[in-house]
């Protein structure tokens, strides 16, 4: 079962995956997934553990190529060149240990310089964090890491966003202060793609839920936001 | 200097100044060595002069080689070269940054053992001293400008830490004679050393321009 992809290539979608298949030597992470990605959006993927949640939310990311099948982004055959306007959101947080969280984001914002990016010590007051914390990532814990993780990606105003279990490792009313400030993105006609176990917290933003299986789309169902 | 060069250049630095993990394990390690080497050796015959280039040489290559094994480290640790990968910046800016920040280690930790080295080997120049000043810089540069990028390109291996050595050892053959030969050539006073010093910085700008147009590549690899 494929998502609907009926649009011309030339038309307003944030992304298209057109029978998207990716093979790890033999192992087929992903099979023949063909997903259209609507401006102001929002995708919530679940599946079990080896789905290919992940691995295809790193093909729209362009930090894998599909084995078959193309990728556009933004119009580009390529997501590598459209990724000035891409977040993703990883398990890991992708800082550096030895940083404090605004010296983290002020290495990242500068590394945009075409894009206007958010003040560091605004993106981090905005995921719920004392931007002059005096320690270093290290210190933080898992849900501060997350949630720094997660201004670093709101740091450019990413058009598209991807996250990879965003809601690991938080408890429940960081989740729900995290899905009120993604409503907001969503609002703002930015495409968001979140993968999940935990569906309920990501239920009052999610336009559309996609299932997969063992590498396919299992199911593709309108969601009911709430937000 | 690029703003993104800089930017890297920046945070390398910072982390190295909080940590002090490449100078201190590079710094006990080329101790080491020369202190081995000076009770391998009899410091105090004319022989030590001869050899003394070599192993100068030699102390900082294997010291260079641990740091250049974790020259990547930080960035693997977190997937924050993920991170790098999705910016719009050239990947050659962050292996010059990567480049410079390492030499800089290097070179702190040369200047650092200069002076041990000299009483150790109980040395005098008989050449043109200043000349190391050219020499030193000239062959570290062609090892940590190879090491940064072969460790770029080993970090998906899981034999990272060996694949290193066996990749740089045999590259960096050519600039290793060189420089040995100029710091000999230097310290006795015997020969003249322009030959040697032409021949790293021909090798310095060749392999620089092939790993600055390399780079990329490398760096968004699967």
């Amino acid at each position: 079962m494929t998502a609907p992809a009926t649009e011309a290539a030339s038309s307003p979608l944030c992304a298209r995956l057109d029978q998207v298949s990716k093979l790890f030597g033999s192992f087929a992470a992903l099979r023949q997934v063909s997903v259209d990605l609507e401006p102001g959006r929002c995708y919530v993927l679940i599946g079990e553990n080896g789905a290919g949640k992940s691995t295809l939310l790193r093909i729209l990311a362009g930090l894998l190529r599909p084995s078959h099948g193309n990728v556009h982004v933004f119009g580009n055959n390529d997501p590598h060149d459209a990724r000035a306007r891409i977040g993703y959101m990883s398990h890991a947080p992708m800082l550096y240990d030895e940083l404090t969280a605004q010296e983290n984001l002020r290495y990242f914002a500068s590394l945009y310089p075409e894009r206007a990016c958010l003040e560091p010590a605004a993106a981090l007051r905005m995921v719920g964090l004392d931007p002059d914390l005096p320690r270093t990532l290290g210190q933080y814990s898992q849900g501060m890491r997350q949630r720094t993780s997660l201004a670093r990606v709101l740091l450019p105003v990413p058009e598209l966003l991807l996250l990879d279990e965003p809601f690991s490792n938080m408890d429940v009313e960081s989740a729900r202060q995290m899905v009120e400030l993604l409503a907001g993105f969503r609002h703002s006609s930015r495409t968001i793609v979140i993968t999940t176990h935990q569906r309920e917290l990501a239920a009052p933003i999610a336009d559309w839920v996609l299932a997969l299986r063992a590498g396919r789309v299992a199911s593709f169902e309108h969601g009911s936001p709430t937000l | 200097m690029p703003r993104a060069l800089w930017t890297h250049l920046v945070k390398d630095l910072r982390i190295e100044w909080r940590s002090l993990d490449a100078i201190v394990s590079m710094l006990f390690f080329s101790g080491l060595v020369v202190v081995l080497f000076s009770i391998a050796f009899d410091p105090r015959g004319a022989f030590s002069q001869q050899i003394a280039g070599g192993v100068l040489c030699v102390a900082t290559m294997f010291a260079s080689v641990s740091a250049l094994n974790q020259a990547w480290a930080r960035e693997i640790r977190h997937q924050v070269m993920d991170a790098q990968r999705m910016v719009p910046s050239s990947g050659a800016e962050l292996f010059l940054a990567k480049a410079i920040a390492n030499f800089l280690f290097v070179s702190i930790v040369q200047v650092l053992l200069a002076p041990f080295f000299f009483v150790f080997y109980n040395l005098h120049v008989a050449g043109q001293g200043w000349l190391l000043a050219v020499v030193l810089p000239l062959g570290t540069w062609a090892l940590v400008g190879n090491g940064i990028f072969f460790a770029a390109l080993s970090i998906r291996s899981r034999n990272r830490e060996l694949l290193l050595s066996l990749i740089l050892f045999p590259i960096f053959i050519p600039a290793l004679l060189a420089m040995v030969q100029a710091t000999t050539a230097i310290l006795t006073g015997e020969s003249d050393p322009t030959l040697w010093i032409k021949m790293l910085v021909g090798y310095d700008i060749i392999f620089t321009t092939v790993s600055l147009l390399l780079f990329d590549v490398v760096f968004h690899a699967e």
